[in-house]
């Protein structure tokens, strides 16, 4: 017979108030799990999401601007010593220290080109890595598959009066239109998107980059921090965040975390409220026997133990099995609150780890005033027989 | 053994302070057994917790076994009452979700003994009291006179120098009420220190001397029947 003998048997004798109590807490540690799993696994999928909106970093050649005016008057600018990205470097914004976070890297070479006895603007895209970052692309026909296929913007595909399948004279040099885009009310209406190579070739550009767009995949990770690693990587190159991009995405995720903090903040507090509430119940049940325990010799430590240790048991199941369900209610949830999306469940031992320590914390911590009170008992009182 | 030295004990209740004791004085020798009868509200119950070191008296001094019991802080005060008393209560007071054998051992819980010695201990003190075929009943399989019995066991599983017991017999009916008796008397021709508060005089018979309370005061030459007169007659 030891103190925690009393404790687990007392946990046996008051199956129902302790499954009462385990219930509660792990309610409240269940909400937290299934909050933070399906948190942390949409914030991963609006972020992939969010990614596939666009770049949110332009790399493009470092050149010296001058602004003109005279009088008031703006004579518009110029730009001189006009640097340029060698298709060589790009494998260098891999080695940033940053690499992990890059999704997709879509060089581009842009220039004016005869097209059907018409001008038009040819941009020489890498279309897997432009098609990843284009994802609302919509494509009438298909998307190019070699050297002698184009992809038209829908102003373009009118104005040379072409559709998919058709055939279009580049400079001379004839190429089947594979596709044309859906209207995208952007500057990618009016353009003309050839393979990279084959677009270098025509505007006499081989091995040169205009501009490169970069999506950076993170959650909140340091665009800036980036950009500067870039930047160091490509010193002919200017390199800057898009803001607009980079700030939504992290408001959007900012305010998920906001309101799971919230709700979780309210979850635990009931939880806590919970187990306060039957462990000074249970307190004042057992003034008798704690009175018992008192006159027989007993010290208020020995009681403090006895019912911190009752706590701690129940706080320890409620831990695992709010995890458990948890985790449960975050995978069937998961699909609904997605919509179907592809969204993965983040299974992450640190949320296991956490819910159990908080669950000892709140039955601690909510159990040690009914535990001091407890111990404090006055024994004559306690049993009033003395 | 026991010295009680002039022990005023006084509540408040309301704006009306009521005086349980009024100067109790009173010498209990080693191996003694003393009832102590009175009406209800005499004093008798309050005397027995401040034996008990339960309830810190409002003036006078307790001496047991050469410690000034009221001068030890609370957890010493704890400690005390684990070494050296034993508590007999009216009601029994077992726990009802331990058995019988572990409810014997619950002094033990806090002592540094092996398991195995509490086993034993515990094992012997029922067997002292007849109940060494009844271990593993719970409290709510046992008879009245039988959680008496437990509870007897419970209080001398540590062999305290002192057994305190309140009104040990209020529950039992008269057969039961003399068996139990009779183990009390037992226990002290072995050597126990007894102080049984009672209400009933013929439980007095089994007793060396009998203290009567009035009033919070000790009636001097009250005549009761005690084993030491009977003995005489």
């Amino acid at each position: 017979m030891k103190l925690h003998n009393i404790s687990l048997n007392n946990l046996r004798r008051r199956k129902a108030k302790m499954a009462f109590l385990t219930i509660g807490l792990m309610v409240g540690i269940a909400t937290i799990v299934t909050l933070v799993t399906l948190t942390r696994s949409m914030a991963g999928d609006i972020e992939r999401k969010m990614d596939e909106f666009g770049a949110n970093i332009l790399i493009t050649p470092r050149s010296n601007d001058l602004a003109m005016s005279y009088g008031g008057i703006s004579l518009g600018g110029i730009s001189f010593d006009q640097r340029e990205i060698r298709e060589a470097d790009l494998a260098l914004i891999h080695t940033i220290e940053n690499n992990r976070n890059i999704s997709a890297v879509s060089p581009k070479v842009l220039g004016g080109i005869k097209a059907g006895g018409r001008d038009a603007l040819l941009v020489g895209v890498d279309f897997e890595s432009e098609l990843r970052m284009k994802q609302w692309w919509e494509i009438f026909g298909a998307a190019p598959q070699g050297d002698g296929e184009v992809l038209l913007g829908s102003d373009a595909a009118r104005s040379l009066e072409v559709m998919a399948g058709d055939e279009v004279v580049l400079n001379g040099e004839t190429f089947r239109v594979a596709g044309v885009l859906a209207q995208t009310g952007s500057q990618d209406d009016a353009l003309v998107f050839a393979p990279l190579k084959k677009a270098q070739m025509l505007l006499g550009k081989e091995g040169r980059i205009t501009l490169v767009e970069v999506a950076a995949l993170c959650s909140g990770c340091p665009i800036g921090d980036m950009v500067v690693q870039i930047a160091e990587k490509l010193p002919d190159a200017k390199v800057s965040a898009i803001q607009q991009v980079v700030e939504s995405r992290l408001h959007a995720l900012d305010q998920f975390r906001r309101f799971a903090l919230g709700v979780a903040a309210v979850v635990v507090f009931i939880g806590a409220l919970i187990v306060f509430v039957t462990m000074m119940g249970s307190v004042n049940e057992r003034t008798t026997e704690i009175g018992v325990f008192r006159a027989i010799g007993f010290r208020q430590s020995h009681i403090m133990r006895i019912i911190l240790l009752e706590a701690l048991l129940v706080s320890l199941l409620a831990g695992l099995l709010g995890y458990a369900a948890g985790m449960g209610a975050a995978k069937l949830a998961l699909p609904v609150m997605t919509q179907g999306s592809t969204a993965q469940l983040v299974w992450d031992p640190a949320v296991a780890a956490g819910s159990v320590t908080l669950a000892l914390l709140v039955g601690l911590l909510a159990s040690l005033y009914p535990a001091r009170h407890a111990s404090r008992l006055d024994p004559t009182e306690a049993l009033r027989a003395l | 053994m026991i010295r009680l030295t002039n022990l005023t004990k006084h509540y408040q209740s309301g704006d009306e302070t009521v005086a349980a004791l009024r100067g109790v004085s009173l010498a209990i020798a080693a191996g003694e057994f003393v009832t102590i009868m009175g009406q209800s509200g005499s004093g008798k119950s309050t005397l027995l917790s401040i034996l008990g070191g339960m309830n810190h008296p409002t003036t006078g001094e307790v001496e047991m076994a050469g410690v000034r019991l009221y001068d030890l802080s609370g957890e010493k005060l704890a400690d005390f009452r684990s070494q050296n008393l034993g508590f007999v209560f009216q009601s029994f007071h077992l726990i009802p979700y331990l058995t019988a054998l572990e409810n014997v051992m619950l002094p033990l819980a806090i002592t540094a003994l092996k398991r195995e010695a509490k086993f034993e201990a515990a094992r012997r003190a029922l067997d002292q009291v007849g109940l060494g075929a009844k271990l593993d009943r719970l409290p709510n399989q046992l008879s009245g006179g039988e959680q008496e019995r437990v509870a007897i066991a419970r209080a001398i599983v540590n062999r305290p120098k002192i057994l305190l017991a309140d009104e040990p017999t209020g529950n039992l009916d008269t057969r039961l009420s003399e068996e139990v008796m009779a183990l009390f008397r037992t226990l002290n021709e072995d050597g126990q220190t007894v102080v049984m508060v009672t209400h009933n005089p013929d439980n007095c018979a089994y007793a060396d001397r009998t203290i009567t309370l009035r009033d919070g005061l000790i009636v001097p030459n009250a005549e009761l029947p005690t084993a030491r007169l009977m003995a005489t007659a």
